[in-house]
């Protein structure tokens, strides 16, 4: 079935309300119990709420992913995000009356290597369905998608996530993906409250989509995200799907329930209208906080839909079902069963490879996936895995590491150091992209190739940085020249300098010569503080060990 | 000239001997004159004076586009025709213009066919007499012929006959000498059982070999394009140009051969026709049963073998066929909700209140009848007893006729229909769905199975109207079918209509009031 839409804000709220008419199913995601994954790995503020009864949460995921195709599932209507409305229509779209499903090769290719990468089951036939209900922005009256037999089945996606005391450590998990089914988008309602009205548009009728339907084996919303950003990295990888969230390409349901461990599952409640990876997370962890506090009061959970409020935070139950709805499924009679052929070999005669989906010609194009990336990464650089983490998990970051590799000698290993603790920490501050960098990454390859041939100290470089951050213009060198922050090369006054911080501290030149060692890196900083970091601290340490020996 | 086939029209085209613009004007006059049968919807004048001027074009310069160029034709008005109406004979399509031609329709196009107009049916090819559409009852030409009024001393606007249905219109046009061919549609025999009626050459093809793209279904897993012509030739001719594989139709397959002309001279000694015990079935009228006797006799006598052989599950065909057909209806009239196209009502309080409103006001008691109860078969609770059930029946019947098929048989010798044709007076005693029930019993399992058959004009009845005789064929053996339905054409003597003179067209004045007051419904 097809997701939430993304509109305009003005109207997202109004949408909500309609949003169970078009989507009152309860799900059917066939739960799990298990005891491995029950734990929660969630920041250490998650768990201190957490009740002495120990009620833990379960997380289910109902993935839309829009396919980045040219055209739509069944027409030749071409497939855009911000066209004018109603410009992308067929006849088919709008469901005039005897036009018939067409399928799309190219949906059915980027499903099958969807399901591959993700260690599916492909159904060598798989079965199209018609799933009736009454809804302005479906034109038909009924949606086309696999109920019976879906393309793929049983797969499995492995994520990571940092997780420990420091956020520091990779913790690897899994989630079991039920099924892969391809199916129709809806089209657009647009509620006019001012003229009551409701304006449709279709050019999001009918576009493909891949709905992955994910078990409930994950805990809490930092698995949840982290399980989700995984799988947008791997359909981009793919280019099976653009995995937008803002834009819906990728649409993310949530079922959330809390029990305590070993025992059956709880009643769920689905959340929906979640258009990030972060307000995924917090709208998970807000229902199963808000499901520990309904029991906890002696209520109950109801099994029930809820909208998820990125202003204030908290999920909200959507507008009354009215009734029970029945889909009143039956098979799609236009469109013949769907075959998949394993390799050429296995072709009928007669049967031109190239007008038919061939498993074995997907599967050897399948391109580097995630996981190998970052396996490559610590192998090549020698980096740690978590930081293999980070570099392929935001948008560029690894491309902006290799090229300033490209232009420095320095160590893999201390470039990463950068890149993660300066750089990245300064775009998660104020909220930007890799590609938002004033610095780049050249201009970070100067900088670090100063601090290695000795013209500046670490502690200048940092200053260096954020003095390069503040004014993009500037280069490092330039910026050390204007503020005189390079390295102090005259010997003779650092003698000095060293002499006066000597003199007046006798009792630590006292304890030095007496063998304790530790004294000397205090003197070390004092001198530094003196230099304001310009000293290299290597020479300072030779005078110093000189003058108290 | 108007009662000739399309073979022999062709022919005097090329010769020179009349004009395709004559043609047209003369169709037109009398589509003019038979306009209280009520068969047309939309006449498309305008368009039809436009291509035959264009076919003139191309006769003269002498590079015809091939035997249909020139022929006035008809189109039920369930097949799309780009910025003509296409109504389904339903308040809901009342002013709906497509902006595409069906494939079948398109095929024609592009052989030179003159479209003379949209033809009558029941609404949303819902029904077997061509009485429940939104536009009124088709009256079946041979009411106005010389033999019915002869035979029944009849009054004729108050005891004409039903054309059968859902293609009346189809079945009268081509009856009534207006077009050489019409375009039907046959879900459970839709096409045949008109064509019987009406004393026309009726052709149900397998399923698949015709697109269905453009032709607005009734249930998709049995909606074949029907052909309705004057001779069997005529159909095979227009059989080999619209078979084929289309690429906006998935359920299509290749045709197995191109078409070329039916053997004028075939030899039925090595041909093996099967009689069903089943299709003895009650309320076949006597007549009918001995015009079946008369034509395997005739087989037999020829040299051929006539077996008798069982259909077993045939008893149960016609309620599987309401099953499945109430739940594609069910399905398929879902997009009939007055947003996009068709039918609005007033009612604006709000959109669910709007789609009520709009599906009461634009479908009639037969259409919301079957959308209830084949929603009903649909529901989770249902599905199971109902829809897969009748699938399964649905299997049986198929393999019935594979059985049979495989065991030797090449084609089975059937009545189209249990008598000749009612009197509008009686038929609308009883509602759509008896009426129904009774009247498709013979022609709805080849639909369940998908298998080509074509009904075969035979004989007057002692009323002095048509009887038909159905020929069943295994999947895609439409030629070989073809082969043995002219060979019996040849020999049965149907007469045409043609015969008793023009006394269709002197109902003209009483038949115009006549209409009004019914198309007023």
């Amino acid at each position: 079935m097809a997701a939430s839409t993304v509109a305009a804000s003005e109207l997202l709220h109004n949408m909500n309300k309609q949003i169970s008419i078009l989507f009152p199913k309860a799900s059917c995601v066939i739960r799990q119990i298990s005891t491995s994954s029950s734990r929660c790995d969630c920041p250490p503020q998650m768990r201190a709420k957490s009740t002495p009864q120990q009620l833990v949460g379960v997380v289910g995921l109902e993935i839309h992913a829009q396919i980045n195709s040219n055209t739509k599932l069944f027409s030749g209507s071409p497939v855009g995000f911000s066209a004018p409305p109603n410009s992308l229509v067929s006849p088919f779209d709008a469901s005039l009356p005897g036009t018939l499903p067409v399928l799309n090769t190219r949906c059915v290719e980027a499903a099958v290597m969807t399901a591959l990468a993700l260690n599916c089951t492909i159904n060598r036939k798989s079965l199209f369905d018609r799933k009736h209900y009454f809804y302005a922005d479906l034109p038909t009256g009924y949606q086309i998608t696999q109920q019976r037999r879906p393309i793929a089945v049983d797969g499995i996606l492995h994520y990571s996530l940092l997780g420990g005391k420091k956020s520091n450590q990779m913790i690897r998990k899994s989630v079991t993906i039920k099924q892969i089914q391809l199916e129709q988008d809806s089209g657009k309602s647009l509620h006019d409250n001012l003229r009551s009205q409701t304006l449709i548009d279709l050019n999001r009728a009918g576009v493909g989509l891949m709905e992955l339907v994910m078990e409930p084996d994950m805990s809490c919303g930092e698995e949840a995200a982290a399980a989700v950003r995984e799988l947008q990295l791997i359909l981009q990888a793919l280019g099976t799907c653009q995995g937008n969230m803002s834009e819906g390409q990728l649409r993310v349901d949530a079922n959330v329930s809390v029990h305590k461990p070993g025992e059956p599952l709880g009643i769920r409640a689905e959340v929906k209208n979640i258009n990030s990876a972060r307000f995924l997370c917090r709208a998970i962890d807000y229902e199963i906080q808000r499901q520990i506090e309904v029991l906890q009061r002696g209520g109950t959970v109801q099994n029930e839909t809820r909208t998820y409020d990125s202003k204030s935070g908290e999920t909200i139950p959507m507008r009354e079902k009215e009734g029970l709805q029945d889909y009143r499924f039956m098979p799609e009679p236009n469109l013949p069963p769907l075959i998949v052929y394993e390799d050429n070999a296995s072709l009928p005669t007669g049967i031109d490879a190239c007008q038919v989906v061939v498993v074995q010609k997907i599967r050897e194009g399948l391109p580097e996936l995630p996981s190998v990336k970052r396996d490559r990464l610590v192998q090549t650089y020698g980096i740690l895995p978590e930081h293999s983490l980070t570099l392929v998990n935001e948008d560029g970051l690894m491309e902006y590491f290799e090229a300033v590799l490209k232009a420095t000698k320095r160590e893999p290993r201390k470039v990463i150091g950068w890149v993660k603790n300066e750089l990245v920490a300064h775009l998660k501050q104020q909220d930007m992209s890799v590609s938002q960098s004033p610095i780049s990454p050249s201009a970070l390859a100067e900088l670090l190739e100063l601090q290695e041939t000795g013209h500046i100290s670490s502690s200048v470089a940092k200053q260096v940085f954020q003095e390069m951050w503040r004014s993009p213009d500037k280069t490092a060198s330039q910026i050390i020249q204007e503020q005189d922050l390079g390295l102090l090369s005259d010997t003779a006054q650092l003698h000095s300098i060293c002499q006066t911080v000597l003199d007046s501290h006798p009792d630590e030149v006292h304890a030095i010569r007496n063998g304790n060692k530790k004294v000397l890196n205090k003197l070390i900083g004092l001198v530094q503080k003196e230099t304001k970091g310009r000293a290299d601290p290597v020479v300072v340490r030779t005078i110093i060990q000189e003058k108290t020996s | 000239m108007l009662s000739l086939t399309i073979k022999e029209m062709s022919l005097a085209l090329r010769e020179g001997k009349i004009s395709p613009t004559e043609l047209c004007r003369k169709c037109l006059n009398r589509i003019k004159k038979t306009q209280h049968l009520n068969a047309y919807i939309t006449v498309t004048e305008e368009l039809a004076l436009k291509q035959a001027q264009e076919a003139e074009t191309r006769l003269l310069q002498g590079a015809p586009k091939g035997p249909l160029d020139g022929i006035p034709i008809a189109v039920k008005d369930n097949f799309c025709t780009e910025n003509i109406k296409t109504t389904c004979a339903s308040r809901m399509l009342k002013d709906y213009t497509p902006p595409y031609n069906a494939t079948v329709v398109q095929k024609l196009f592009d052989q030179g066919a003159v479209l003379m107009g949209k033809v009558n049916m029941d609404e949303f090819a819902m029904g077997s007499g061509s009485t429940d559409g939104a536009f009124g009852p088709v009256r079946n030409p041979w009411s106005y012929a010389a033999p019915y009024r002869e035979q029944t001393g009849a009054a004729p606007d108050s005891d004409w006959v039903i054309t059968g249905g859902s293609s009346g219109g189809s079945a009268a046009a081509v009856a009534s000498l207006t077009s050489y061919l019409a375009l039907g549609s046959d879900t459970g025999g839709s096409s045949r059982n008109p064509g019987a009626l009406c004393g026309v050459v009726a052709l149900k093809p397998t399923y698949g070999l015709l697109s269905r793209h453009g032709l607005i279904p009734l249930v998709n897993s049995m909606d074949v394009p029907g052909i309705m012509t004057r001779s069997v030739s005529d159909a095979a001719i227009v059989l080999g140009i619209l078979q084929g594989l289309d690429i906006r139709d998935s359920t299509t397959i290749p045709a197995p051969s191109s078409l070329t002309e039916l053997p004028e001279y075939f030899d039925v000694k090595n041909i093996c026709v099967g009689i069903p015990k089943e299709y003895h079935a009650p309320g076949l009228s006597e007549e009918n049963l001995a015009q079946w006797s008369r034509v395997a006799d005739m087989f037999e006598r020829a040299g051929a073998q006539v077996k008798q052989v069982s259909l077993p599950h045939t008893q149960y065909s016609i309620v599987c066929y309401h099953v499945l057909c109430h739940a594609e209806v069910a399905s398929n009239m879902a997009r009939f909700d007055g947003l996009e196209y068709g039918h609005r009502s007033e009612v604006d309080i709000s959109t669910e209140a709007m789609y009520a409103s709009s599906r009461h006001e634009g479908f009639n008691d037969v259409v919301r009848g079957r959308i209830l109860s084949g929603n009903y078969f649909l529901l989770k609770q249902n599905y199971e007893h109902y829809f897969v059930k009748a699938q399964k029946v649905r299997r049986l019947i198929a393999d019935d006729f594979k059985r049979v098929f495989s065991s030797g048989v090449d084609v089975l010798l059937t009545p189209t229909t249990l008598t000749d044709a009612a009197c509008y007076s009686d038929f609308t005693q009883e509602d759509n769905r008896t009426r129904s029930t009774q009247e498709d019993v013979f022609t709805q399992p080849v639909n369940m199975a998908g298998l080509p058959a074509v009904s075969v004009p035979t004989a007057l009845s002692r009323r002095g109207l048509p009887i038909g005789l159905q020929l069943i064929g295994p999947t895609l053996q439409d030629q070989k079918l073809l082969s043995v339905a002219k060979w019996m054409e040849q020999r049965v003597g149907f007469p045409s209509i043609s015969d008793y003179g023009d006394s269709s067209e002197s109902r003209n004045d009483t038949g115009m009031t006549k209409r009004e007051q019914t198309s007023a419904v």
